[in-house]
């Protein structure tokens, strides 16, 4: 019989440019002890783990194998997933089907990276086809601004918009003690901010991160025992078309239109944005905070900057995005995507302290990354039938 | 469909992927790799709990998952517990084939340690032989600062 | 967990060099051929779990190029980065978690585009091990001398692993190295990192694996009998080798109990009909079969020598020509599964063996064996 899953904890380190006094293991390991804590858990009741990052983000072959004396995961069954940016929910979403499945009722799910120590756009190079993409591609940035200029052509919006996506997030960051980069920006100063690839500006993206992120899942059969308010997952998505870059749709994220409908569909629910009461959205650049939640279907194509401007996604609006500050205030790679993942959970779990929002019923996380790729999942207060 | 292909040259794109890192060591790797260097000392750690010595050190131990471990010292002497002598010139092989590969329980720990065997003819080692730590005239805080080990006369 | 079954398998031809192949063309053939296999056409896939090895590939996020390839540009799609048999179990998981029926779960390796020696070079750890030169080859070799010091078993039995299975890939048209040598040949050859000999070893190889796991009610829609899973389980031991004892492998007699206790086996030795475990090096058949109790420990290597895990042995052990014909590394894993599965089904051909009710199938990932997969087959629900 197939089980409901829930979160009953996560931890998170506080997330750094840089973190010198630790390898990645002992980064590791700093992450996966505080989910412990905040789950009243021991190792010992972990049944398997779930860990992925980006491998030659670190230059380790293996790193399921080689993390164990951080992850705990000695004489446990593990895997790894890597799924570029995407990582962070590909994993958790690793761990909902490994425990959805009966194989374990605890699952342990951990992404972590260590940005600093390598060249993130020379190893980001080389996701891409040797003959067809890797020689002309330059880095991630390029690819996002060209999906700002194809939506900017489409709906005649400008890097101000973009602009105030930052602004929020920044914001927002200030209440996230976890957050890498806390300290306010100003509209003047993200549009005076060096230009990196029209319309991208320096401010509008995403930090690189030294960083980890734990979360553990339990089935139906322990979760409420382990915590009186499980965060449940309602529904997991993962949509990983396209090799090839010229194969995108420009300007419109068709994984995530695919991926949000057959979530919500599946899980009832009609009008995302009356029923959804917070998005941790996977935004590695401001822009993608205005496209992205019309193809999540929250509003019309074209209407995102008019939403975003009126203060429906801030603190204390209708529809709050990325109360932890999101992707451009930290962006520790492999966990970004579970730093979502954790941050939707605690917002359902009513743990997030000086970010919460009020009376979450549902909460949406998302990841982006490799080729126009999306990974969402739906949470919830109440166990779904 | 294959037919269209008949006659058709695969081409083969040579290339390397260029991916420069550093690591960071850590406060704990660092400890022992100064050691190493300033000391010619070769350090574990031990955890409080189950009382096990690991080399190389650890900030927790793998066993009981907590933090707290406390600085030991060790002679650099120990038993070789295996080892191989690869005498192809793999790629991966820094320096000049025949090189003999080792692990060593050094006394006091719990764990062997990873290392090469040098001053000693391939067929004369022995799972079991008695050996120490030569260190390296110039040392860096690394590995390499302990040249290799060698038989116990 | 609820009863899941393997109603398709495809693999590509293992082959030392295929220049014309790129990763897209190997996932595609294998879909294409597991596809045919079970009567099922892409749209009876629900979801789909690609392996891969960004090292191997030499590509950040591996699994990107061949996703489409897969069949899988309209559906959910994640991947594993580790061996097959690990790739299959996350597939299993996910054909049972209530929000698939069916899963297509791919591998795929081509070695010849990669120096092997680095790429694993690039599994020791940097700050401690990494700069002192071992590969793959080097730590196997560390193993094998311990648990040949441990056993006793010698450099001639260990040979004799290399020459049942490369004779028994002579029967396999799927293998890439079906040959007939002695245990001569095999101790003539080069010695590459004591004790392991050319002979002794696995090639590096290009290949991809494709099989689809369906659950209980979908199971019977494919065209063949399906092969049901009796038990899957897997058990990852400590990292460095120095912290574990070479000679055993712990975490294999771990995954193995789990997934003989998962399948109703009190006695693997007489109940196993067929094993297709992970021979990259032959020291390692002796090992793992030890390990995972399928004969007694120190016992392996008289089995062998007796002629028992001979194709018409009591207890044949990879029948198909194992890893030592053709080691398509990642996918590895998945041709183990398939040759089971095809053992069950009666269409092994020239190497079918006899009784094939419940087979075995073991994958490896990490150095020396520090992680396995075990999984049982049988052909009865």
């Amino acid at each position: 019989m197939a089980k409901r899953v829930a979160i009953v904890g996560t931890g998170q380190t506080f997330h750094k440019s840089h973190r010198p006094d630790v390898n990645g293991q002992e980064l590791i390991h700093e992450a996966v002890t505080r989910a412990l804590t905040d789950a009243q858990l021991s190792i010992n009741d972990i049944d398997a783990i779930v860990i992925g990052n980006m491998d030659h983000f670190e230059g380790i072959n293996y790193v399921d194998c080689w993390s164990v004396d951080g992850s705990g995961g000695t004489m446990k069954p593990i895997i790894k997933i890597t799924t570029g940016g995407t990582t962070g929910c590909t994993i958790a979403i690793g761990g909902y089907h490994l425990v959805a499945s009966g194989a374990f009722d605890k699952v342990l799910v951990i992404g972590w990276e260590k940005n600093s120590e390598s060249d993130t756009s020379g190893a980001i190079t080389t996701a891409f086809d040797p003959v067809w993409d890797r020689l002309v591609f330059a880095g991630a940035i390029s690819g996002l601004a060209a999906e700002a200029q194809a939506y900017m052509a489409r709906y005649g919006a400008s890097d101000r918009d973009g602009a105030r996506v930052s602004v929020r997030d920044r914001k927002h960051a200030m209440n996230n003690p976890h957050a890498q980069l806390r300290k306010e920006v100003s509209l003047e100063e993200v549009l005076a901010s060096p230009m990196l690839a029209d319309p991208i500006h320096l401010l509008d993206v995403c930090p690189r991160t030294d960083g980890a992120c734990a979360v553990i899942m339990a089935s139906e059969d322990s979760a409420e025992k382990i915590t009186k308010k499980p965060d449940w997952i309602w529904g997991t998505g993962n949509r990983h078309s396209y090799a090839y870059l010229g194969d995108a749709d420009y300007g419109r994220l068709t994984s995530m239109e695919r991926t949000a409908k057959e979530i919500f569909k599946k899980a009832g629910i009609k009008e995302p944005r009356k029923e959804i009461n917070v998005i941790e959205l996977y935004q590695p650049y401001s822009f993608a905070g205005i496209i992205w939640i019309e193809d999540m279907g929250i509003v019309p194509h074209g209407k995102g900057a008019e939403y975003i401007w009126s203060g429906a996604t801030d603190m204390g609006g209708e529809l709050p995005i990325n109360p932890s500050g999101g992707v451009i205030s930290c962006n520790p790679i492999g966990a970004t995507g579970l730093v979502r993942c954790a941050e939707a959970a605690m917002q359902v779990m009513g743990k997030a302290e000086g970010r919460q929002v009020p009376d979450v019923n549902f909460a949406v996380s998302t990841g982006f990354g490799g080729c126009w790729w999306t990974d969402m999942i739906l949470h919830g207060a109440k166990k779904p039938n | 469909m294959s037919d269209i292909f008949k006659g058709v040259e695969p081409m083969v794109l040579k290339s390397k992927i260029n991916v420069p890192y550093h690591w960071w060591a850590g406060d704990t790797a660092s400890k022992f790799l100064v050691a190493l260097r300033d000391g010619q000392a070769i350090t574990g750690t031990r955890c409080v709990k189950c009382r096990k010595v690991y080399v190389p050190p650890r900030k927790s131990c793998p066993v009981c998952f907590n933090a707290e471990t406390e600085w030991v010292d060790l002679s650099g002497e120990g038993t070789v517990v295996t080892f191989t002598v690869t005498r192809r010139q793999r790629a991966a092989l820094q320096g000049k084939a025949p090189v003999i590969f080792a692990l060593i329980k050094l006394d006091g720990a719990d764990t062997a340690m990873l290392h090469r065997l040098g001053g000693v003819k391939p067929e004369d080692v022995k799972i079991g032989m008695r050996v120490k730590a030569v260190f390296a005239g110039e040392r860096k805080a690394r590995v390499q600062d302990i040249e290799h080990f060698t038989p116990v006369k | 967990m609820d009863k899941a079954a393997i109603i398709g398998i495809g693999m590509t031809k293992i082959e030392a060099r295929r220049d014309d192949w790129t990763f897209a063309d190997m996932a595609f053939e294998a879909t294409r051929k597991a596809l045919d296999d079970a009567g099922l056409t892409i749209n009876d896939i629900d979801n789909v779990i690609t392996t891969s090895n960004d090292f191997w590939d030499g590509r950040t996020i591996s699994c990107m190029a061949v996703g489409d390839a897969s069949g899988a540009s309209d559906k959910n799609v994640s991947c594993v980065e580790g061996d097959g048999t690990f790739g299959a179990f996350y597939g299993l998981a996910r054909t049972l978690s209530g929000s698939y029926g069916t899963t297509l779960v791919t591998g795929h390796s081509k070695g010849s585009q990669s120096v092997s020696s680095l790429i694993t070079n690039a599994a020791f750890d940097p700050i401690y091990e990494r700069t002192l030169g071992l590969d793959m080859i080097s730590a196997c070799a560390l193993q094998a001398n311990a648990y040949m010091h441990r056993t006793g078993v010698t450099a001639e039995q260990c040979a004799a692993v290399s020459v049942k299975n490369h004779g028994n890939a002579m029967k396999n048209p799927m293998q890439q190295l079906g040959m007939k040598i002695t245990e001569k040949d095999v101790l003539k050859s080069e010695m590459i990192s004591d004790p392991l000999r050319k002979l002794d070893c696995s090639p590096v190889s290009d290949g991809c694996c494709a099989i689809i796991i369906a659950n209980e009610s979908r199971a019977g829609k494919s065209k063949k009998k399906p092969v049901w899973i009796k038990g899957a389980s897997m058990c990852a031991d400590a990292y460095f080798l120095g912290d574990r004892d070479l000679s055993r492998a712990k975490s294999l007699t771990a995954a193995a109990k789990k997934a003989f206790s998962m399948a109703g086996i009190i006695n693997p030795e007489k109940e196993i009909d067929v094993a297709e475990v992970y021979d990259a090096f032959g020291y390692q058949e002796l090992m793992w079969l030890e390990a995972m109790g399928l004969c007694g420990d120190g016992e392996a290597a008289k089995l062998l020598g007796e002629g028992h895990l001979d194709i018409g042995g009591t207890m044949p052990v990879n029948p198909s020509g194992g890893l030592m014909a053709g080691h398509p590394v990642i996918a590895a894993g998945l041709y183990r599964i398939a040759e089971v599965v095809k053992q069950i089904r009666g269409e092994a051909g020239k190497y079918q063996v006899k009784k094939a009710d419940i087979g075995l199938a073991q994958g490896v990932n990490g150095l020396c064996g520090q992680s396995h997969c075990v999984w049982i087959l049988g052909k009865d629900r």
